[in-house]
C-alpha cells in the first residue's frame, strides 16, 4: 500500500473494530472522557490548582473548615471548601489524584514487567524453571497486599529514621502493590505462552534457528500482550484503591501529603461533626476514577477477546 | 411427499460496512431415504444452509428470504424441530460429546427427552443403538467415557445420538473430515445403510468429492452462496455441465495414475482477481546464486540419511524415574533421500510422521539414532556453530497456514527473518530486494510485504510460508501436510508451485501427507508409516500398483476415488 492510501493514525484508530466498539458504547465513551479529564487535571495540578497545598505560606488556619462555595458560609475562592488545616479541598484533590494515579501506574508498570518476564520464562521453558517460578507465584498470592505492605513498612521502620521513613512511604506502597499484582500477570502470561509456543509460527522460528530469547521477544511477547493489557488496566483500578486503602490505614502516604487515601482518612475524622464535604469529594473522585478505569478495562477485554468478536 | 423443501433461501450477515450474503436464492429438495450432497469450497455457504434449516444461525445472521419446509410445514413453526425432527452430526467427534458423562448417560438422557421411557428401558435402547451403529460389545462400552473410544468409534456414538429421537432429517456437516481414511469408509457405509433402513433424509455437507462419490444420491455444487449445478451424483461427477464443477473435479488429485502437473482449470467469475502464474526463470535472482558454504552437488551419496531414528514421549510423569511411563512415538526409522529426490511419508494420524519431520528439522532432539545430512550427523550437534550452517539448508513448510505465520508481524518481516538471522544480506535494502523477489516467485508480488498475514487467504498464506522457507536458500525442504488445510483448487496451485520450485531450484524434498492421491502425484519414492515405524518403502508406482505390506494394501484400497473415469 502506498503511504497516501494509509489514513492517519487517529482515523485508523477511529475506523478500527476497537474504535467502533468504543463509539457504540456511550458508557465507555463517558468513562474515557472522565478518565482523560481527571488524569489530565491531575497531571496539570501545579498549573491549574488555585492553591499549592505544599506551600505552607499560602495556608491560613483561619480558612479552616470552610464549606463548599454554594453552601451557606462558603467562600467563592474555595470551590469545594477547605479542610481542617485551611487547605483548599479542590487543589488537594487535584494533587491527591496525581499522587494516586502515579502510585497506581508505577506499581502496575513494575508488576507487568516482572509478571511478563517470569510468565514468559515459565511458560516457554517449562519443567523445573516453571515449577520454581509458579510456586513463588502461588506463595505470593497467599499474601494480601495489605499484609505485604505492613511487612515492608515494619521492616523499613526498624532501620530508618522517621523522616527517612516518610520519604520512603511512597516507595513502600508501590512495591507492595506491585508485589500483589505481578503473580496474576505472570499466571496469565504463562498460560498464553504455553498456547503460543506450540503454534507453528514458533516452530518455524525454531527451524530458522532463532534462539529462545529472540523467539520470546519477537514472536511470543507481541502475541501474549492482549490479555496483559486488560489485566493491567483493571489492576490500575485495584492499585489506586490499594493505595487509598493503605493511606487510609495510615501505612502509606504521610498525612501531610495529599493522596486520595489520606484525604479520605482526614475526612473520615470529621464525618460526625458535620464537615462531610471533606469525605464526600475525595471519595467521589476515587470512586469515579476507579469506575472509569474498570469500564475501560471491560471494553478492552471485549475488544481483545476473540471469543466475543 | 417431499421431506424437505428449501425455496429461494437467502441468508445474510449484516456487517458493519456491508451485508454479506452467505446463501443466495437456493432452492433444493430432499426425499426420504435420500442422501443429498452439498459440496463446495470453504466459504461457499454449504454449512450455512445446514444451520439455517436447524434455525441455529449465528447472530446477526438471519434468513433474509425464502422458506424451508419440512413435510410441507414451515420449519419456523415446528416447535420440536431440533432433536425430534432434525438431528445433526458435527465434524469433530471429540468436541461433540461431553467428556464428563459416559456414552450411556448421554444416550439415555437424549432418549428420555424424546420418548416416554423408564431408565432401564432407555438403557436397553441405548445398547441397541450402539449395536446398530456397529460398536462391538455394546453392553460394556455403554458405560465408558468418550475418551475411551477412538475417533471413528466416537463418531459412531455421535451418529447413535443423532438417531435417538428417530429424526426425519439428519444434517451431517463434514462427518468424516477429522477421521482417517480407513475409518471414513466405514462411517460412510454405516450412514448409507441407516438411511436406507430407516428412510431418513440426509444432507451431507462436505468439501470432499470422493466422499460425495461414495455416498450421495444427488449432489448440489455451491459456489459463493449459490447452487451452480445440481443433479444425480453420477452425472455431476462424470458429465459436469458448469465450468466451476469441472474445475473442481479436475483439481481433485487422481489416485490411479501419475500426471506431470495438476490440471488447474481455474474458474474465475467476472470481477475476481486472477492470480497470474509466477515467472520461474530464476537464473537471474538471488535464489540461484548458491550460498558460499554449500558443498558440491556432485556427490552420489544420499543428501539425507536417517538411521534407527527413535523418540519417546512421557505419558505419565513421576518423581521417581522408574514410575514414569513413556510411549515410543517413533522407533527405528531408517531411510535415505537422494539428491533431488522427493520422498513421500504417509500414514494415518498418530503414526509419527510429523515427529520424524520435526526431528530432522531440529525441533525435537531424537533419543536414539542418527540424522546424517550431507554426511554429517546433525542430531548430535545440538546448538553448535556447524549445526547452524547445516540447519540453514533444511527448511520446513507447515500444515496450518493460519498458525504458521506470526499474526503480529508484517509479511515483509516474516520473510526477512531467516535472512537477518543468518546474515545472508549485506544491507537492509538488499534484504528488501530479496524479500520482494521471493514474494514474486511464489506468486504474490512484492507489494504483499506491507500487509499482515490476516489479510491473506489460506492458499496465499501457504505461499508466504514457502517464501520464508526459501529465504535461506535451502537444499532440503520438509513439507508437513502443506495442503491438507486448503481447498482442492488451491491445493492444486500450491502443489504445482512446489513442483516448479523443486525443479527450478533442484530441491530435495520430504513430503508428508495422509492423502495418498497427492503423494502419488508428488513423490518419487514413498515410505508408509504405521505406529511409529516404517512398514514399507518403495518406488511410488510400484507401491501403488503392487503393495507388499498388508497395511499399505489396505490404505490403497480405501483410497477415495471418483469411480471409473
Amino acid at each position: 500500500m502506498t503511504p497516501e492510501q494509509r489514513p492517519n493514525l487517529f482515523l485508523r484508530a477511529y475506523d478500527s473494530d476497537a474504535g467502533y466498539k468504543f463509539r457504540r458504547s456511550p458508557l465507555t465513551v463517558l468513562a474515557g472522557l472522565i478518565l482523560v479529564l481527571m488524569i489530565g487535571a491531575a497531571m496539570l495540578a501545579p498549573w491549574i490548582a488555585p492553591f499549592d497545598p505544599f506551600d505552607k505560606a499560602s495556608i491560613d488556619l483561619f480558612n479552616a473548615l470552610i464549606p463548599p462555595a454554594w453552601q451557606s458560609g462558603g467562600d467563592p475562592a474555595f470551590l469545594l471548601g477547605t479542610d481542617d488545616q485551611g487547605r483548599d479541598l479542590f487543589s488537594t484533590i487535584l494533587y491527591g489524584t496525581r499522587t494516586s494515579v502515579f502510585v497506581g501506574a508505577i506499581s502496575v508498570a513494575l508488576a507487568v514487567c516482572a509478571g511478563v518476564t517470569f510468565g514468559l520464562i515459565a511458560g516457554y521453558f517449562g519443567g523445573l524453571v516453571d515449577a520454581v517460578i509458579m510456586r513463588i507465584v502461588d506463595i505470593q498470592m497467599t499474601f494480601p497486599a495489605i499484609m505485604v505492605a505492613l511487612l515492608i513498612d515494619g521492616v523499613t521502620r526498624s532501620f530508618m529514621t522517621r523522616d527517612q521513613h516518610s520519604e520512603m512511604a511512597i516507595v513502600v506502597i508501590i512495591i507492595a502493590m506491585a508485589l500483589s499484582i505481578w503473580p496474576q500477570v505472570a499466571r496469565t502470561v504463562r498460560a498464553s505462552t504455553m498456547v503460543e509456543k506450540s503454534r507453528e509460527y514458533v516452530l518455524a522460528a525454531q527451524v530458522i534457528g532463532r534462539g529462545s530469547g529472540a523467539i520470546l521477544a519477537r514472536h511470543i511477547l507481541p502475541n501474549v500482550m492482549g490479555p496483559v493489557l486488560v489485566i493491567a488496566t483493571i489492576n490500575l483500578g485495584v492499585a489506586i484503591l490499594g493505595e487509598a486503602t493503605l493511606s487510609f490505614l495510615g501505612l502509606g502516604i504521610p498525612a501531610g501529603e495529599p493522596s486520595l487515601g489520606t484525604l479520605i482518612r482526614i475526612g473520615n475524622d470529621f464525618i460526625f461533626s458535620g464537615e462531610r464535604w471533606m469525605l464526600i469529594y475525595p471519595g467521589l473522585t476515587l470512586a469515579l476514577l476507579v469506575l472509569s478505569v474498570n469500564l475501560l478495562g471491560d471494553w478492552l477485554r471485549d475488544v481483545l477477546d476473540p471469543k466475543l468478536r | 411427499m417431499t421431506l424437505l423443501s428449501i425455496q429461494n433461501l437467502t441468508v445474510e450477515y449484516p456487517g458493519r460496512k456491508a451485508t454479506f450474503t452467505a446463501v443466495r436464492d437456493v432452492t433444493l429438495t430432499l426425499e426420504r431415504g435420500e442422501i443429498l450432497g452439498l459440496v463446495g469450497e470453504s466459504g461457499a455457504g454449504k454449512s450455512t444452509i445446514g444451520t439455517a434449516i436447524m434455525g441455529l444461525l449465528d447472530r446477526p445472521g438471519h434468513v433474509a428470504g425464502g422458506r424451508i419446509l419440512l413435510d410441507g410445514t414451515d420449519t419456523t413453526s415446528i416447535p420440536d424441530l431440533l432433536g425430534a425432527r432434525v438431528s445433526m452430526i458435527f465434524q469433530d467427534p471429540l468436541t461433540s460429546l461431553n467428556p464428563l458423562y459416559t456414552v450411556g448417560q448421554q444416550l439415555v438422557e437424549t432418549l428420555r427427552t424424546h420418548h416416554r421411557l423408564t431408565p432401564p428401558e432407555a438403557r436397553g435402547k441405548a445398547v441397541d443403538l450402539l449395536d446398530q451403529v456397529g460398536i462391538r460389545e455394546p453392553e460394556t462400552r455403554v458405560d465408558q467415557y468418550p475418551h475411551q473410544f477412538s475417533g471413528g468409534m466416537r463418531q459412531r456414538v455421535v451418529i447413535a445420538l443423532a438417531l435417538c429421537s428417530d429424526p426425519d432429517l439428519i444434517i451431517a456437516d463434514e462427518p468424516t473430515t477429522a477421521l482417517d481414511v480407513s475409518v471414513q469408509a466405514q462411517i460412510l457405509d454405516l450412514l448409507c445403510n441407516l438411511v436406507k433402513e430407516r428412510g431418513v433424509g440426509v444432507i451431507l455437507v462436505t468439501h470432499d468429492m470422493g466422499v460425495i462419490a461414495q455416498t450421495a444420491d444427488r449432489v448440489a455444487v455451491m459456489y459463493h452462496g449459490e447452487v451452480v449445478e445440481e443433479g444425480p451424483t453420477q452425472q455431476i461427477i462424470h458429465a459436469p455441465r458448469h465450468a466451476y464443477t469441472q474445475s473442481l473435479l479436475a483439481a481433485v488429485p487422481r489416485g490411479d495414475r501419475k500426471l506431470d502437473r495438476f490440471p488447474s482449470l481455474s474458474y474465475a467469475p467476472i470481477g475476481a482477481d486472477v492470480q497470474t502464474a509466477p515467472d520461474l526463470s530464476l537464473t537471474s535472482t538471488w535464489l540461484r546464486s548458491k550460498a558460499p558454504d554449500v558443498g558440491t552437488g556432485a556427490s552420489t551419496k544420499p543428501l539425507l540419511s536417517v538411521k534407527g531414528l527413535g523418540i519417546r514421549f512421557l505419558t505419565k510423569n513421576a518423581i521417581l524415574p522408574r514410575n514414569r511411563r513413556y510411549v515410543d512415538a517413533v522407533k527405528g526409522v531408517t531411510f535415505d533421500i537422494a539428491r533431488g529426490e522427493v520422498l513421500g511419508l504417509v500414514g494415518e494420524s498418530g503414526s509419527g510422521k510429523s515427529t520424524v519431520a520435526r526431528m530432522i528439522a531440529g525441533i525435537h532432539p531424537p533419543d536414539t539414532g542418527q540424522i546424517l545430512f550431507d554426511g554429517q550427523d546433525i542430531a548430535a550437534r545440538q546448538g553448535s556453530h556447524d549445526r547452524q550452517a547445516l540447519r540453514r539448508q533444511i527448511q520446513m513448510i507447515f500444515q496450518d497456514p493460519f498458525s504458521s505465520l506470526n499474526p503480529r508481524m508484517r509479511v515483509r518481516d516474516i520473510v526477512a527473518e531467516p535472512i537477518h538471522h543468518n546474515r545472508l544480506a549485506g544491507s537492509g535494502a538488499e534484504t528488501q530486494k530479496i524479500v520482494g523477489d521471493l514474494l514474486t516467485i511464489v506468486g504474490l508480488g512484492a507489494a504483499a510485504g506491507d500487509r499482515f498475514p490476516h489479510e491473506f487467504s489460506g492458499g496465499q498464506r501457504q505461499r508466504i510460508s514457502i517464501a520464508r522457507a526459501l529465504a535461506t536458500r535451502p537444499r532440503f525442504l520438509i513439507c508437513d501436510e502443506p495442503t491438507s488445510a486448503l481447498d482442492v483448487s488451491i491445493q492444486a496451485q500450491i502443489l504445482n508451485l512446489l513442483k516448479d520450485l523443486r525443479d527450478a531450484l533442484d530441491l530435495t524434498v520430504l513430503f508428508i501427507s495422509h492423502d495418498l492421491p497427492v503423494v502419488r502425484q508428488m513423490c518419487d519414492r514413498v515410505a508408509v508409516m504405521q505406529k511409529g515405524q516404517i512398514c514399507e518403502l518403495s518406488e511410488t508406482e510400484r507401491l501403488f500398483e503392487t503393495p507388499q505390506n498388508a497395511y499399505t494394501q489396505e490404505l490403497i484400497d480405501l483410497m477415495p476415488s471418483l469411480g471409473p473415469a
